[in-house]
């Protein structure tokens, strides 16, 4: 089993989908929340997935394709 | 011994041992090193850090080191007084802190020092990092000195100059095919299988020390005070956050007097997520995909972006960006005021400035500190068009045709 920390972006247009629900359904994923800010207008949320490494790929390829943006939580790691 | 008490979470204030390790596992925010600084302030004084090396390692009593240091001679920059740039811009203060002046030509040398002395100290023998130049040097060099293999992972189309100033010290260089989004996640990745010191992932918060030096020297080569104004690029944040940590703590050990510093923030326009979040009132820095010829500044999803943003907020401070014409402006007009080629993070601050002094957010008798960040050797492409000599035979009369004008005015 794996596990992955990743931060999601929702545009407005998203805000109102169940994503991480759907994700969780999809896909042999457990999603487990850690932080987020939602509102009407924006929203992020800082979760940890758990699961099949290639489900996990699977399941964040899905997210993304939606038109959600997904990050590592440590940030970008390529420096200058 | 370092006045070290852990590290702690910067969100939810949860306390760690210190081991190599950046993020909360509970709320996943980053963690920072805590000193106690009672006890620091009892080793600390003007006269000691004056009686230490000409190099960051003057402050070591303000740093988390216990054992040797990795040192290349990294710091103590010289602090300039700007006269004809501030001129220029009708400032009458303005100074620069020319970090180019490092041995691999970057403020990166401050934290990558730092942070392969922690990972000698933790015991790796591999250390790795992910960068498009500065911090693949820094790191590679300093890995040489210190007798640690090093991994460092580029992106595959970087310009051959800046492959050469990191092959040069012979680490194993990975050129990754990819988007600098596929390199991040490839490195996260890498972390969690190798027992390496990722220098910017689990060494980070030890690595983000080495940046208050700067402003350790700023403050110390001002005459124990703190500037009116700080301005600095920001790519990470770390930096910026830094800067501020570092006068903060000074005044916190009495060496100098309360910090009243306005924290101004200067990004590249194609890459300015910590500005858009400033100027939209919000304190989620909405992560961007990066297009700027500022590439050492150019990170899209920012890991102290927050932190810096509160910084510039709550310290009165700004956050402004310039486009690459601007940024190519600002190159040039240090350069020609001052005869320090910086490097295209450099132009941007330049570029910022004369923006915020136009604006009267920097007003002209504010003491003010511009942190140039790296030389311009290494991205010299941007500014190519300077090139334009004039074409002789070897002859006095060809000279006299071309340039007989201009010689005798």
């Amino acid at each position: 089993m794996a596990k992955r920390r990743v931060m999601f972006t929702f545009p407005p247009k998203l805000i109102k989908e169940p994503i991480i629900y759907n994700l969780g359904r999809k896909f042999n994923v457990v999603t487990n929340i850690r932080r987020a800010d939602v509102s009407e207008n924006k929203g992020w949320v800082v979760l940890e997935l758990e699961g099949d490494e290639k489900e996990i790929e699977k399941g964040l390829a899905w997210v993304a394709g939606k038109g959600v943006r997904v990050d590592p939580v440590v940030g970008d790691v390529m420096e200058g | 011994m370092s006045h070290v008490r852990g590290l702690r979470c910067r969100k939810c204030g949860r306390e760690y041992h210190l081991e190599p390790l950046n993020l909360c596992d509970f709320c996943f925010s980053p963690l920072e090193v805590v000193y106690d600084y009672k006890a620091m302030s009892r080793g600390v004084s003007k006269e000691k850090i004056a009686g230490g090396p000409l190099s960051m390692w003057r402050y070591r009593e303000l740093l988390p080191i216990d054992g040797d240091v990795v040192d290349l001679g990294s710091g103590f920059t010289p602090l300039v007084k700007a006269d004809n740039l501030g001129h220029e811009l009708g400032l009458e203060q303005l100074y620069i802190k020319n970090d180019c002046l490092n041995p691999t030509h970057s403020f990166k040398d401050r934290v990558v020092s730092v942070a392969i002395t922690k990972a000698r100290e933790f015991g790796f023998s591999i250390i790795a990092c992910a960068s498009t130049g500065n911090l693949a040097a820094s790191v590679a060099a300093h890995a040489a000195k210190a007798h640690l293999k090093s991994y460092v992972f580029i992106p595959s189309d970087i310009e051959q100059s800046k492959m050469i100033s990191t092959a040069i010290f012979n680490p194993t260089l990975v050129a990754v095919k990819g988007s600098y989004d596929d390199v991040n996640r490839l490195c996260s990745k890498l972390v969690e299988k190798y027992n390496w010191g990722f220098i910017n992932i689990n060494l980070r918060p030890y690595y983000a020390e080495g940046s208050k030096t700067l402003a350790y020297e700023v403050a110390e080569q001002l005459g124990w005070r703190a500037p009116d104004c700080v301005i600095a690029p920001a790519a990470s944040g770390l930096l910026f956050t830094r800067i501020w940590k570092g006068l903060e703590e000074l005044s916190m050990l009495r060496l100098i007097g309360p910090v009243n510093t306005h924290m101004c923030l200067a990004q590249a326009a194609g890459c300015s997520p910590i500005v858009n979040a400033f100027e939209a009132g919000t304190l989620h820095v909405h992560p961007v995909k990066p297009n700027t010829i500022a590439k050492s500044i150019a990170i899209g999803n920012p890991a102290d972006g927050y932190y810096a943003l509160k910084i510039a907020r709550e310290s009165g401070g700004a956050a402004c960006a310039v486009s690459d014409e601007e940024a190519i402006e600002g190159m040039k007009l240090l350069a020609q005021t001052e005869g320090i080629f910086a490097e295209t993070a450099g132009g941007v601050v330049i570029g910022v400035l004369k923006k915020l002094a136009a604006s009267g957010a920097i007003k002209k008798d504010d003491l003010t500190v511009a942190a140039i960040t790296a030389s311009g050797l290494k991205t010299q492409e941007a500014v190519a068009d300077v090139v334009q000599p004039f074409v002789i035979q070897p002859t006095l009369e060809s000279f006299e045709e071309v340039l007989g004008e201009r010689a005798r005015a």
